[in-house]
């Protein structure tokens, strides 16, 4: 078996070298073809009904004006939504309509006569005793560690808060929806999904066909956040209107149905109670936490995070349960909302007890479970942003009405490889081909997997032809969790050795050496550390003949090889300013200080940290599910006044990868979710310190800024 | 969005033949910024839409002797690249810079921008320019973040979403509305109205008028400016405007006009605010006093409190932009 292991820091020749993206141009010119793009002869387009009430009866559902309709193919009912269904939240799929052009589709939805016996609902879960009259609260119990009644009557110090985060949506630049060809017993399946290879058995699944008959193609994706993992009903009801009609049909969800259905990161309230030391150890945590992630309610928070290790505890959540779509997974899962209740509270706890908050968080990081990483991310990221001279006690004295101030976040992630296999062919002609049933989400795979490839085989990036977004290709897993670069560049590295070995056995009678005295670098094989006994890559694979290699390479997740791992640490720390008399507030610097193991392509890394570092503004500043109380619905379903983040409001991102040594000799770790999570808490810590009294929510806008600085004064 | 029929006629005269005596038949297509949106929501369902693009003589900016005349079909670009417009008129490059999105500049017309609808949410959901469901006012009982702290007793509690119409109120500008039976002009302040019933609209246009050009007054002695709080530097809304034209004598201000947007359903002029300023000097304290004046009447909603407080900035800076530079 050869070694796999990774070359030496010194001897990379690609990995960790800054690389354009492989498909930058295709991208950056629009030739990128997305499932959006799939334009198929004779193809229909689908239209949905969805219910435009929070909570509601089906009475009646009439199609015969849509159906009768020229140029409409057909109507569908969806699964679930039969007449007597009770719909439980606005934007509920009731039908879909296939017709020969989009705005015929949408004209027949309208046609779609749908009754409804309308009943009470319960949209907004901010206001616990709100929540509790309407009887729409389930308490998970109390969950009590040492003793905390103890603790806080020994406490020199106890800091109180309440803070929280609303529901924000996933807002996928690329709309959820496909296109389906249903030819026959074959599937052709254009998804935009993270799971190029299941998404295809979980259709088949639903259709009662074998998986082996849905074929899934997807060479791009404009994002998922978590959203884009299963088929949905959307992609159900797609394939059987492409069954009735015996014709391709493209069905995706207009922006107000996305943000309404198409996935949501639940809400995370909590009134926090910490107990201190004088000298600023934490000995005791209380918190009583609230969320909703729809009908199903919310799940606890993990909190305390990070610094789980807080002796003295006692927790207690309450489950909402409102009308409104079901959480999905959001980029990293619970976490950027519990680093944002747990570093709040420290960073109020540190004020009560006139301490700095680098220190408090120092000193308190023996309660994490890397200790060291986060003393010295702490102490980067201060060097990062001039913590020692620009920090002051909350609340900026100096005068005028911009008010500057610097915060903290924290956050971890796992990010271990997942299964992947990956499929490297040798052709005689010389032509590399890396086969995996992966995806590119837009955050650089398939760059990474050249990158490996070509390192591996000693060929330049441009020589190796990536060939992922096809479940023909061997099983790759999803793209959630962070894992996929852990797993596919591992899987990359054993096939392309694989194969590699297979080379040398060819090459090594000519040079007239054993296969394992060979080497691949520079374009040509040679004799370990001697270039002048080599062959030219070209006339090695000319040894071919007629034959090529295919060698198969597995990242097992429960034997990785120490080719990838889990389990990052990373600070982030945020200096905004704040106008006092508007209360809008300014990003001026986010310095991201993380670390992901080795680094295979620190410029797509840092694009991750970049993007993400945009979403954590978003979510702190502007983004927002907004649901009327009285109707019902979402009032934001749009980009209108669903706010998000433009280049111009961003600020300057400082981003320093923390690939020190003892990092890089750990293997890959992934990157998609870290970097996401602790901006939210440093920016709201900033803010606070700049005006001296916390906002307790956000996203803080104007109106809860200008409403904690009254608070202030009073 | 509905079926219609299309038109693009060449001259003024075609283009009103095709209009009708009463909204709902008709609509008028320039930049298309917002029609687009209000037939994709199915909000407009005209029976014919009115393409007004190719009608020469409602583009082009002119100096004459009694101002500035600019066509409708002036868009936003021309507008900023306007040095007539740039020279005398800073409150309303100053309006237009705070139009954030490229492509809208490139699109969207000055007529378009006074004629634009309302863009509260209730409304754009189709539940009325009123917001009323069930004998209860969406806008009162429900999120009013973004709506009106004036002139809201009535039934009407949206904001106009004009970028010009305050600084043409404070300019006090006229514009010229033609139709098929002749013609007439009206200062912007009496195109913009407040409707009483939802039969009504927001402006004085007729459904038979097109809005053909507006006659901004001289402004070399007037200083203007304008002044938007907004929450990002991105496309979005503002949360409240304040347009000031203040008319000089020698350092002193005669006369003020102080005309505030994204707070009524009108553009709103802050007359207790002008009165403080008339026949004073522009000193800080004066200026802290007429944005505290600017603020006199306010009726918040339960959830807008916040946009008094932003008056009051929105004034002072405006005035502090538009005060001779020592």
């Amino acid at each position: 078996m050869p070694d796999y292991s990774w070359p030496a820091p010194e001897k990379r020749r690609v990995i960790g070298r800054r690389t354009n993206r492989v498909d930058g141009f295709v991208k950056a010119s629009g030739r990128a073809k997305y499932a959006y793009d799939i334009k198929r002869p004779g193809m229909l387009y689908a239209a949905v009904v969805v219910c435009p009430y929070a909570h509601a009866r089906i009475r009646s559902i009439d199609t015969s004006a849509a159906e009768k309709m020229k140029g409409v193919a057909a109507v569908h009912v969806f699964d679930g939504s039969a007449p007597g269904t009770e719909v439980l939240w606005a934007g509920w799929e009731i039908a879909a309509v296939a017709a020969e052009t989009e705005e015929l589709a949408r004209d027949a939805a309208r046609a779609v006569k749908v009754e409804y016996e309308v009943l009470p609902h319960f949209v907004n879960e901010a206001d616990l005793s709100k929540a509790k009259a309407a009887g729409r609260v389930k308490p998970a119990g109390e969950k009590v560690t040492g003793d905390p009644d103890q603790a806080f009557k020994e406490a020199d110090v106890v800091s109180e808060g309440v803070y929280g985060c609303p529901v924000i949506c996933h807002l996928t630049w690329e709309a959820h929806g496909q296109v389906i060809e249903w030819k026959g017993d074959q599937i052709e399946y254009w998804p935009t999904t993270q799971a190029v290879s299941s998404i295809g058995n979980e259709l088949a699944k639903a259709l009662g066909v074998p998986p082996a008959n849905v074929h899934v193609m997807q060479d791009h994706m404009g994002v998922g956040y978590g959203s884009k993992f299963s088929p949905d009903r959307w992609g159900i009801a797609c394939a059987k209107l492409s069954k009735q009609t015996g014709r391709p049909v493209k069905l995706f969800l207009p922006r107000d149905v996305e943000q309404m259905i198409a996935g949501n990161r639940p809400s995370h309230y909590a009134r926090i109670r910490l107990a201190a030391k004088k000298d600023g150890t934490i000995i005791g945590w209380e918190s009583e936490s609230w969320s909703t992630g729809g009908m199903t309610g919310g799940g606890a928070p993990p909190i305390p995070y990070v610094f789980t290790n807080i002796p003295n505890q006692r927790l207690n959540h309450t489950a909402v349960q409102v009308n409104a779509a079901p959480q999905r997974a959001w980029r990293a899962p619970n976490h950027p909302q519990a680093s944002y209740l747990t570093c709040c509270a420290m960073d109020d706890l540190a004020h009560k007890l006139g301490m700095d908050p680098l220190e408090l968080f120092k000193k308190n990081a023996d309660y994490t479970a890397r200790p060291d990483v986060y003393r010295w991310q702490l102490d980067k990221a201060a060097e990062l942003i001039g913590w020692k001279k620009l920090w002051h006690p909350r609340g900026d004295k100096t005068p005028g009405h911009i008010k500057r101030g610097l915060g903290i976040g924290v956050g971890t992630w796992g990010g271990a490889g997942h299964l992947s296999n990956c499929r490297c062919n040798i052709y005689p002609d010389g032509t590399v081909e890396v086969e995996l049933g992966s995806q590119d989400l837009g955050t650089g795979t398939r760059t990474v997997i050249a990158m490996v490839a070509a390192e591996t085989l000693g060929l330049p990036v441009g020589a190796i032809r990536v060939k992922i977004g096809d479940n023909r290709y061997p099983f790759s897993g999803t793209s959630g969790g962070s894992t996929t670069v852990g797993g596919v560049s591992s899987s990359t590295r054993k096939a392309t050795m694989n194969a590699l070995e297979k080379l040398f056995e060819r090459v090594a009678p000519k040079l007239g050496v054993k296969p394992e005295e060979l080497e691949a670098v520079n374009g040509q094989i040679q004799v370990k550390g001697d270039p002048k006994k080599a062959m030219a890559w070209k006339a090695a694979c000319k040894l071919l003949g007629t034959e090529k290699i295919s060698e198969m390479g597995q990242n097992d997740p429960k034997n990785p090889m120490g080719l990838n791992t889990g389990g990052v640490g990373g600070v982030q720390m945020a200096d905004v300013s704040v106008d006092t008399e508007t209360g809008i507030i300014r990003i001026n610097r986010l310095v991201v200080v993380q670390d992901c193991g080795l680094v295979i392509n620190p410029k797509t890394a840092e694009s991750q940290c970049y993007g993400a570092a945009h979403l954590s503004i978003c979510a702190a500043l502007y983004e927002e599910r907004i649901m009327d109380d009285i109707t019902g619905r979402m009032l934001n379903p749009d980009i209108e006044f669903y706010k998000v983040a433009g280049n111009p409001d961003i600020g300057e991102i400082i981003v320093h990868l923390d690939i020190r040594p003892e990092h890089d000799k750990r293997g890959v770790i992934g990157l998609g979710e870290p970097p996401v999570i602790p901006g939210i808490a440093a920016i709201a810590n900033a803010v606070t310190n700049a005006i001296g009294v916390r906002v307790p929510y956000v996203p803080m806008t104007p109106d809860r800024v200008l409403a904690a600085l009254e608070r202030r004064s009073a | 969005m509905q079926a219609f029929a299309y038109a693009s006629p060449t001259t003024l005269k075609e283009a009103l033949a095709l209009l009708a005596d009463r909204w709902g038949v008709a609509d008028i297509l320039a930049g298309g910024t917002d029609l687009l949106n209000l037939l994709k929501d199915h909000i407009h369902t005209p029976q014919r839409v009115i393409n007004i693009k190719g009608i020469k003589e409602l583009g082009g900016i002119r100096k004459t002797d009694s101002g500035l005349r600019i066509g409708a079909l002036v868009t936003v670009s021309e507008l900023l690249a306007s040095p007539e417009v740039r020279a005398e008129y800073p409150a309303l490059i100053q309006a237009a810079e705070g139009i954030k999105s490229v492509q809208i500049r490139n699109m969207g017309t000055i007529g378009g921008d006074l004629c634009q609808r309302p863009h509260c949410w209730y409304f754009r959901q189709g539940f009325g320019l009123l917001a009323m469901k069930d004998g209860r006012s969406l806008v009162r009982e429900g999120d009013n973040r973004y709506h009106a702290i004036f002139g809201n007793q009535g039934p009407a509690c949206f904001v106009s979403a004009s970028s010009f119409g305050p600084p043409l109120v404070a300019l006090n500008a006229r514009v010229k509305l033609v139709s098929a039976k002749g013609e007439r002009e009206l200062p912007v302040e009496k195109f913009f109205v407040t409707p009483q019933s939802e039969s009504e609209r927001e402006i004085a246009l007729r459904p038979d008028e097109i809005l053909t050009e507006i006659l901004v007054p001289p402004a070399a002695n007037v200083r203007n400016a304008t002044y938007e709080v907004r929450q990002r530097e991105t496309l979005d809304w503002p949360l409240v405007t304040a347009s000031v034209a203040l008319t000089m004598k020698g350092t002193a201000v005669a006369s003020a006009r102080v005309v505030l947007g994204h707070v009524a359903p009108t553009p709103w002029r802050a007359t207790e605010a002008e009165k403080v300023l008339a026949g004073k000097g522009l000193s800080a304290a004066v200026i802290q006093k007429a944005a505290e004046a600017a603020v006199t009447g306010a009726t918040p909603l339960s959830r807008n409190a916040y946009k008094v407080q932003l008056v009051r900035a929105a004034v002072r800076r405006a005035l502090e932009a538009a005060r001779p530079k020592a």
